[in-house]
């Protein structure tokens, strides 16, 4: 390899990028512990007041609530229907595969918004009420063709071989699948869940649109911004939200290369 | 004779366009080491899935300890294999994996503990138990990957090229370890390999296929000595092809004129495959000898000269141009204490006699 000492454009560039990619997540917790009411440099004092605030602030417990719901049922569903599709593609040959595994991962690229629409419309031609199912059922959609990629990459490094051992050794194909393909591909399932949770619990467009008096937290949020007082807090929000996620991702790495370690495999890939 | 362990009749097996399997039939004895030998892609693995129930034949039968498999998955037939990668569950012990499919079978836990001792006993694993397998060499995966097979007292075991991925030495080793252990459980093996050293130093009797079919099916002695046609012999050892003609039946055999060598008459029973269209002469390399003395006497005497010398410490392999011979004829000479190498270059006389020669379609 050959090792570059003086300064060129490419490091300048280097740090640009990731002071534009980081400065705003640091200036989070910056503003939440300043004692101003507005959000600006020089810096005025250190307080709790805003974390104070939002702990006597209901709606945002029901908003925080409402999404967490939303958001670990929309990472089970989608993982289980993200395993269903990635198992299909990777182990079976079916007519029209490559046009029905398009078409399941279409959403992918498809704009949010229509997603919304959509679905908006047809739930209310059928009659039903919007509710957290409604957004449930939105945040599936746009999650699984997610869970559906990292999982192929999963089953397609498992060797076959495994699955025909434990059916060969007498084992039933549904046994099999609990035994040996689950635990073997358990990494790619945690990080599929990690992914569609964290897609699910920031999604705003659909949210807005399917939710009907239960807002979720990215809506609420929303409608802070519009009271300029009220923006310290929602740096603090944010700061929770930062720590929270920074916690899950540390978890998730740690436990997958936990996974690794005692099947001997490489630990490559994954996010840290 | 008994009733054979294995009955196949007329398995045809088709991937798509391409039939792998082309009306295979053929039966295994109770009790003996049998392999399938081809090179790569002669549906010899194929044959093996289809005997283990991983694969549907598309046509044809087969019967199982006299039982009918038609429609019988994987998992209900009396049948274990053992993976060309051994398949050894990574997240699980050793002991885990050989108890895995005991597990359904036997409720009592400290009968399956016991089983799982004897099993891992059997192929020299004590101790090993609490292993993960990626803490195991290739040959003790092998060794796991056996006993977890053999431990549910398969009917037959299934072994598919389990040897491929070890050293030569190890290769070895395992080859005589794997027919003693057959020896000592009595269970059938069926043993797919591409290495015809392996196949014939380790079974009973070996089926030799190509392109979907068996050309022959035989103890390895017949398949070295009397081989059905070019194929076969050119696919087990080394064998020189000489062109022939053929010039007439006479009493006891065939008398034909082999090219640089001249007439012979053949016994019938060295033209397995009958002498009709086109046939060729097949003299192994060991059935032609250097005369180094004026002493020394063959049957039939030929002069040739030595072109290439390969010496492997107790034999040496000439390669010897013979006017009239196209393609040098390769000869193996062992060698003795008192007998001298020859040189590139250097005359010889060369014995064979009629007795060594095949005519081969």
């Amino acid at each position: 390899m050959r090792t570059v000492g003086k300064l060129t454009w490419l490091h300048v560039y280097l740090v640009v990028f990731l002071v534009f990619l980081y400065a705003p997540a640091v200036l989070l917790p910056v503003f939440a512990f300043n004692s101003s009411r507005v959000v600006a440099f020089p810096l005025s004092g250190f307080t709790f007041d805003w974390f104070r605030l939002l702990l006597d602030t209901e709606p945002l417990f029901d908003a925080t609530r409402n999404s967490l719901i939303i958001a670990v049922i929309t990472a089970v569903f989608a993982t289980i229907l993200g395993t269903f599709a990635a198992r299909a593609s990777t182990r079976y040959r079916f007519p029209w595969k490559k046009g029905v595994m398009g078409f399941v991962m279409l959403p992918l690229v498809l704009p949010e918004i229509i997603v919304g629409v959509s679905l908006l419309v047809v739930i209310l031609q059928l009659g039903l009420n919007l509710s957290l199912w409604s957004i449930i059922l939105g945040h599936v959609l746009i999650c699984t063709p997610f869970c559906i990629a990292i999982l192929s990459a999963s089953f397609q490094g498992l060797d076959r071989s495994y699955e025909e051992a434990s059916h060969d050794l007498g084992r039933s194909h549904f046994a099999t699948f609990m035994l040996i393909t689950l635990p073997l591909v358990a990494p790619g399932i945690i990080a599929s869940l990690l992914v569609s949770f964290t897609i699910s619990l920031d999604e705003f467009i659909i949210a807005f649109f399917l939710s009907g008096t239960d807002a979720t937290l990215p809506v609420y949020i929303w409608g802070l911004v519009r009271f300029p007082q009220r923006l310290p807090s929602l740096m603090a929000l944010g700061t929770i939200l930062l720590v929270v996620s920074l916690c899950l991702l540390v978890a998730a790495e740690y436990v997958r290369r936990l996974g690794a370690r005692r099947t001997g495999t490489e630990a490559s890939g994954g996010f840290l | 004779m008994s009733e054979p362990i294995i009955r196949m009749t007329g398995i045809e097996k088709a991937f798509g366009d391409v039939r792998a399997l082309k009306g295979v039939s053929m039966e295994v004895r109770v009790g003996e080491f049998f392999s399938l030998l081809g090179p790569s892609g002669c549906g010899k693995t194929t044959l093996l899935r289809v005997i283990a129930g991983f694969e549907e034949p598309t046509d044809g039968n087969i019967l199982i300890g006299g039982r009918p498999m038609d429609g019988v998955p994987a998992n209900r037939r009396p049948t274990n294999m053992v993976f060309q990668n051994y398949a050894v569950f990574p997240h699980m012990t050793v002991a885990e994996n050989v108890e895995y499919g005991l597990r359904v079978r036997i409720k009592d836990r400290n009968e399956r503990q016991r089983q799982v001792d004897d099993a891992l006993a059997m192929v020299g694993l004590e101790g090993f138990g609490a292993r993960h397998s990626h803490e195991l060499s290739g040959g003790q995966r092998q060794r796991v990957a056996l006993a977890r097979a053999l431990v549910l007292k398969p009917t037959v075991l299934l072994l598919d090229e389990p040897l491929s991925a070890l050293d030569k030495k190890l290769r070895e080793q395992m080859q005589s370890e794997l027919r003693h252990l057959q020896r000592a459980v009595g269970i059938t093996f069926i043993l797919v390999t591409h290495d015809q050293e392996e196949a014939l130093t380790m079974s009973d009797r070996v089926a030799v296929m190509f392109e979907g079919d068996i050309a022959q099916l035989a103890s390895p002695q017949d398949l070295y000595r009397r081989p059905v046609d070019r194929r076969v012999a050119g696919f087990i050892g080394v064998m020189n092809f000489i062109d022939v003609r053929v010039l007439g039946a006479v009493p006891g055999g065939v008398e034909v004129d082999v090219a640089g060598l001249g007439r012979v008459v053949v016994p019938a029973e060295q033209a397995p495959g009958g002498t009709e269209g086109p046939i060729v002469a097949g003299i192994r390399p060991e059935m032609l000898t250097v005369l180094f003395d004026d002493s020394d006497v063959a049957a039939r005497v030929t002069e040739g000269e030595i072109d290439e010398v390969q010496y492997f410490g107790d034999m040496t392999y000439y390669d010897v141009k013979i006017d009239g011979i196209g393609k040098p004829v390769t000869l193996a000479m062992r060698n003795t204490a008192g007998r001298r190498v020859l040189q590139p270059g250097d005359r010889a006389r060369i014995g064979w006699g009629p007795d060594s020669v095949l005519l081969l379609r």
